[in-house]
């Protein structure tokens, strides 16, 4: 590593036994008090169901236990430890108020049974969550019961199904651009359709014309991620919709990347019937194995019957309740009102940020994309002309000649102390770089991520070798990951006591 | 590796050899490149009905899963069983021990669709370039 390259922070270097391989027969991390009751005898009260023991349960003292886990977690990269780029997950921070918000008790603890007229403060936050994102959107109507955005997906796409139905015919196509995200086709899948692959063009966009061709009266709908996976903006998209709604098909936009729209362009406007937005992407909640999700979707009037029930309501006398009275909607899709703390969260960041403020986000995470595009392009290839959105992609091309691919370069990256990119997607570009820093990055940290890229473009062209074997300073290096898939163990075993 | 110019090529990165009216199928060179190291593969039974272009099967590789399509019509007459428990036979002899299945061709024309290795290898080229 060049010296003059200063990393983010060292790797923590340190094995760490399992908890099972740490237990002491006979050791108790709990202290019991004296019964002040008569003793009973399980083997008595239970019969042939008793068992004096687990075989293999760690028998640990309460202090093993915390520092395991706690050592356990030093090991972890998340947004707090430092940029993430991971490209098309919008790893942005997460802020601390967000939490306070999501902990006040009248929040945290209500129960989802609670009677409506006693929880009128959590139908409020609703309420007025889904009012904000169709604010956001332009849309008319928004449901924040999905659990993700794949389930987002699925619950617009069975809207489209449902309102086509109504009208004759549920048609059999769905189409879907070569750049979308792998859910997308899935989504469509399990909704009953067939998707349709449409060919990006040589800017990286669909094609007009290639939609023009694909786009019949057997097409339900037109599936669309705009910003496209390569951060591209889909400039003609008017053009799309008005083609597809021609033709008696809906638009449906895949949000994932709704972090370069807000504020500043709202998807009603151009022509998008229905979508879905990750609030554990573009609105601060978290993300990953800290969840859980939420996907709401947003819908134009004419879907608005065909929601998941229940749906949120203000009536007359100006409180809030739930309307399951509901004919047309497609069900519900998740338990009570989906991830009720995730809408708490996300509301706390909108209200924060105000609408200049989230003008501003939007901005400043497409101005960090491009900065770190125009940085690195002299050193990566770039396969699509910029600008971009809130995302770059760029390629191994160059480096891949020397037999180091895009695998290989975020590898690298781990030695200095940075979460790699998000490697060989979309799968459009091979060797593909989706690199998506959002706005949380400073100049100072993207200019330490920029650094680390080049070194890494340097240290290829005089030694491969040494980037094909990193990551260095890592507790594991290079996993046998074909093995572990071929002839994976699924899980640990108790090794008889010695 | 080269492509043998006895092969038959896709657009997909599937090859065929074709003799009298059998025909072995498997995938390119570039495609097991590509895939990465080949875990999983799954095959059609003998005596399946494949239409051509549609999906004969799945390849996994660490990377990912991808179809297989089928580069001419045709009845399964046999597949290449030792795939199930060494499926890396794919990654180190994709024109060979790593074929894949052989059926039994419906319509010789079909093969006119197809490109020979110097087109195959053009295409590449030009793919890559890209």
């Amino acid at each position: 590593m060049k010296s003059r390259v200063r990393t983010a922070r060292p790797h923590v270097n340190q094995n760490e036994a399992l908890i099972f391989e740490r237990s002491t027969p006979g050791k108790c991390g709990v202290d019991l008090p004296p019964l002040d009751v008569p003793s009973a005898s399980p083997a008595e009260a239970l019969g042939s169901l008793y068992r004096d023991g687990i075989e293999g349960f760690p028998e640990v003292s309460e202090v093993e236990v915390v520092r395991h886990f706690t050592r356990l977690s030093t090991w972890n990269y998340g947004v707090d430890t430092g940029i993430y780029p991971l490209g098309s997950c919008t790893m942005k921070y997460n802020p601390r108020l967000n939490e306070a918000v999501a902990r006040l008790e009248g929040l945290a603890t209500d129960h989802p049974y609670t009677p409506e007229t006693l929880a009128q403060g959590c139908l409020q936050v609703l309420y007025q969550t889904a009012e904000c994102l169709a604010e956001i959107t332009g849309m008319d109507a928004v449901s924040l019961q999905p659990a993700a955005g794949a389930q987002g997906e699925l619950t617009g796409i069975l809207m489209i199904r449902a309102w086509l139905t109504e009208r004759g015919n549920p048609r059999r196509y769905v189409l879907v651009p070569d750049s979308a995200h792998g859910t997308n086709p899935a989504s469509v899948a399990i909704s009953g359709y067939q998707a349709l692959p449409l060919k990006s063009n040589e800017r990286g966009c669909l094609d007009l014309r290639e939609l023009s061709e694909a786009m019949t009266d057997e097409v339900a709908a037109l599936m669309l991620t705009n910003p496209n996976t390569l951060g591209i903006f889909e400039a003609q998209i008017q053009e799309m919709a008005a083609l597809v709604h021609a033709r008696g098909g809906l638009v449906y936009m895949d949000g994932a990347n709704m972090n370069a729209l807000v504020g500043v362009a709202r998807p009603a406007d151009f022509g998008v019937d229905v979508m879905h937005l990750n609030l554990h992407k573009t609105f601060t909640t978290p993300h990953g194995g800290g969840g859980p999700g939420s996907g709401p979707v947003a819908v134009k009037k004419f879907l608005e019957p065909y929601l998941p029930s229940p749906v949120v309501e203000r009536s007359s006398d100006g409180s809030i309740r739930l309307n399951h009275d509901r004919p047309k909607s497609i069900g519900r899709v998740r338990a009570f009102y989906g991830n009720f703390g995730m809408a708490v969260r996300a509301l706390a960041y909108i209200l924060a940020n105000g609408p200049e403020g989230l003008r501003q986000t939007t901005e400043d995470a497409v101005l960090n994309a491009n900065y770190v595009l125009a940085r690195l392009r002299d050193v990566y290839d770039l396969p699509y002309p910029p600008p971009c959105m809130h995302e770059c992609v760029l390629s191994d091309r160059r480096q891949a000649a020397r037999g180091v691919r895009t695998g290989d370069i975020a590898k690298r990256l781990i030695d200095y102390g940075f979460h790699p990119y998000t490697t060989s997607f979309p799968l459009i570009v091979p060797g593909a770089m989706m690199i998506e820093p959002t706005e949380s990055a400073s100049k100072e940290e993207l200019d330490e991520f920029i650094a680390a890229l080049r070194s890494i473009a340097e240290e290829i062209e005089e030694d491969a070798s040494f980037v094909l074997q990193a990551p260095h300073t890592t507790r594991v290096s290079r996993l046998d990951e074909a093995t572990a898939a071929r002839k994976p163990i699924l899980r640990w075993n108790p090794s008889p006591r010695s | 590796m080269s492509y043998p110019s006895e092969f038959l090529y896709t657009k997909d990165h599937e090859w065929v050899r074709l003799e009298g009216e059998t025909a072995t199928i498997g995938i390119t060179d570039y495609a097991q490149k590509e895939l990465g190291d080949i875990v999983f593969v799954e095959l059609p039974k003998v005596g399946d009905h494949l239409k051509a272009a549609e999906p004969l099967g799945a390849i996994e590789s660490v990377k990912a899963v991808s179809d297989v399509f089928a580069p001419i019509s045709g009845t399964v007459e046999a597949i290449n069983a030792q795939l199930q428990d060494k499926p890396e036979i794919v990654n180190s002899d994709p024109h060979g021990e790593g074929w894949l299945i052989r059926v039994r061709v419906a319509d010789p024309k079909e093969t006119e669709r197809l490109m020979t290795a110097d087109a195959y290898e053009a295409y590449l080229h030009q793919t890559q370039a890209h």
